[in-house]
């Protein structure tokens, strides 16, 4: 099959994001359409799984029509249908996968379950045609804030995870709280540009013998704490410097952490992942960290770090020649942990 | 012409095909399986079982609500995909009519009642010219009082059915002036068959839609904008 061409059409509705793509031989996104619910969303300060499951059933067809246009493909083209089965809200999931299921059915084309994290980590293969496990990769978003050692394609082993608030949430509570609204990773990202990172000293959390692990809840409440002293003692509070000084023990932890497993694991290339790794300053924060260590350093472009489904169509590819099949029995897993990726 | 019924509203799942005067085949299945796990599978088995080329569909019934957000969800992104990668247009049967039909040629009124939970039913009233359905009350999300307080301002025999029978029992027993039956255990929940035969009928009139187009009909909004839409009613009134 060396010279022939396989064309995945991947979905995704695990969040807020309506998506789909057309990928070619795992690396080659010939589309890749998105219908954001952002704007919806803002109105309740954060994502609302009923009325996100009511988009997607609204829009599911429209994205995968667009995709399938822009790829300029038809379904009797697709060799496999790549669809993300969890982890996410339940009610979204289960859409894109009944979806995918159906036209699965409906065209005899072999269906693949995507964990939703592998898609954020297969992103990185997109831009890179080079990059090949092994590697570590951080992965960051809303939802998740997983370190991972990618063996190789499909297989993982998670070295740490939030022990509470995934570092998007810390983000989005913070920015909430310092009234800058939902969605909070951009627009703390912005207030920060033109703040002190070192205005407020900021605690840099460790989870006790757990060196990979994460928390974000403790940084969340000592900004609370802050911001109540100050009302209370009627300091002015400077949301640029408070957003700076906490975007900055987000990132000095995350890196401290990654940069930590780098060395002991003698990895020689290291990748970012998720959401959250759009923000410009972990961004920039890994990339010298990672020059200091002589370590190749690897970051999707923002479109490829928020869901999308090119990613979702990358790590079905290789699931697809690994021989990964999914049932028409498929079913949403909203809490499906990596590795058990069927 | 032909049609594929899928109806996951509520606790039952079902799968049909027709075809004309002809059911060609009907699989319904009412246990803890969730309709994401069930409801292809059964499709799959039916289209198997009928030797069903799929190019020869002409159009997708879909129980449209309302019910379960999530069953409806499960049978309307089912719908949805059949009718893109088929290219077939979908009929979106209301859930309540569909559950009526269960009952076609039955002399009295007809009352299906779905619970729709906090002492609320989906439900409508119909009535039945041999095969020809008449709407007497379109489908609804009405509280139980209201529901029986109207057929008791009608004072005509009624037969109920659906899974809010079992619910509003009590209350019916209590508060029903009128002659009532309850429908028996193989016509009382959702089938598909239904769905396929009032699909074809309006398939016929032409009350079709795309299937990008076609979404649930939930009768509800969310929790989240109920809430939103009391706030601002709250706020407006100060």
């Amino acid at each position: 099959m060396s010279d022939r061409e396989i064309k995945i059409l991947a979905i995704e509705s695990s969040c807020d994001e309506t998506a789909a793509a057309v990928v070619v031989n795992g690396r080659d996104v010939r589309s890749n359409a998105i219908s954001s619910q952002i704007a919806l969303h803002t109105l309740y300060g954060g994502v609302v799984p009923e009325i996100a499951s009511r988009k997607h059933i609204e829009k599911i067809n429209q994205v995968i029509t667009q995709a399938l246009a822009e790829a300029d493909a038809s379904l009797d083209e697709i060799d496999a249908i790549g669809v993300t089965y969890g982890p996410g809200l339940v009610g979204a999931l289960l859409v894109g996968v009944a979806e995918a299921k159906a036209i699965s059915f409906a065209k005899q084309i072999p269906l693949v379950g995507v964990h939703h994290i592998e898609g954020h980590i297969s992103a990185n293969y997109i831009e890179n045609r080079e990059l090949e496990p092994p590697f570590l990769c951080l992965v960051v978003s809303g939802g998740h804030t997983h370190l991972v050692k990618v063996l190789d394609y499909g297989v993982y082993e998670v070295l740490g995870k939030t022990r509470d608030d995934a570092a998007g949430e810390a983000f989005d509570k913070v920015a909430r709280a310092i009234g800058l609204g939902y969605p909070g990773g951009p627009k703390i990202e912005k207030a920060a540009a033109e703040g002190d990172p070192h205005a407020v000293e900021f605690p840099r959390s460790k989870v006790a013998g757990s060196p990979y692990d994460f928390s974000f809840s403790g940084l969340k409440s000592a900004v609370l704490n802050y911001l109540n002293g100050c009302r209370m003692k009627g300091i002015p509070i400077v949301q640029a410097d408070v957003a700076a000084s906490f975007q900055k023990a987000v990132t000095d932890v995350l890196i401290g952490n990654a940069m930590r497993a780098v060395e002991e694991c003698g990895a020689d290339k290291f990748a970012l992942a998720g959401g959250v790794a759009s923000n410009g300053a972990l961004r920039e924060g890994f990339r010298r960290a990672c020059e200091e260590r002589g370590v190749a350093f690897y970051r999707p472009s923002p479109i490829l770090c928020t869901d999308n489904a090119a990613m979702i169509g990358t790590a079905a590819y290789y699931d697809y020649i690994a021989g990964k099949r999914a049932g028409l029995d498929l079913n949403a897993v909203p809490n499906l942990k990596l590795g058990e990726s069927r | 012409m032909k049609v594929l019924g899928l109806d996951s509203s509520g606790l039952v799942a079902g799968v049909a095909v027709a075809e004309d005067a002809n059911l060609l085949g009907e699989y319904t299945v009412n246990y803890k399986k969730t309709h994401s796990q069930t409801l292809l599978p059964m499709l799959a088995e039916v289209a198997k079982m009928t030797e069903l080329d799929l190019g020869t569909v002409d159009v997708i019934a879909v129980a449209g609500g309302p019910g379960s957000f999530t069953g409806l969800r499960i049978g309307s992104a089912t719908a949805k995909g059949l009718g893109l990668a088929l290219d077939v247009p979908i009929v979106s049967v209301p859930t309540v009519d569909a559950l009526a039909y269960n009952l076609a040629g039955h002399r009295d009124l007809v009352c299906p009642l779905m619970d729709a939970r906090r002492n609320q039913a989906y439900t409508g009233l119909y009535r039945f010219d041999g095969n020809t359905m008449e709407t007497v009350r379109a489908q609804c999300a009405v509280g139980i009082d209201e529901i029986i307080a109207d057929i008791n301002s009608r004072g005509e025999r009624v037969v109920f059915l659906g899974d809010g029978v079992p619910v509003f029992d009590a209350y019916i027993r209590a508060h029903a002036a009128v002659p009532y039956s309850y429908a028996p255990v193989h016509l009382n929940r959702q089938r598909a068959g239904s769905v396929a035969a009032l699909g074809l009928s309006y398939a016929a009139e032409g009350r079709t839609q795309s299937a990008a187009e076609h979404a649930p009909e939930y009768l509800r909004l969310s929790q989240a904008e109920r809430e939103r839409a009391k706030q601002e009613h709250a706020a407006a009134s100060v």
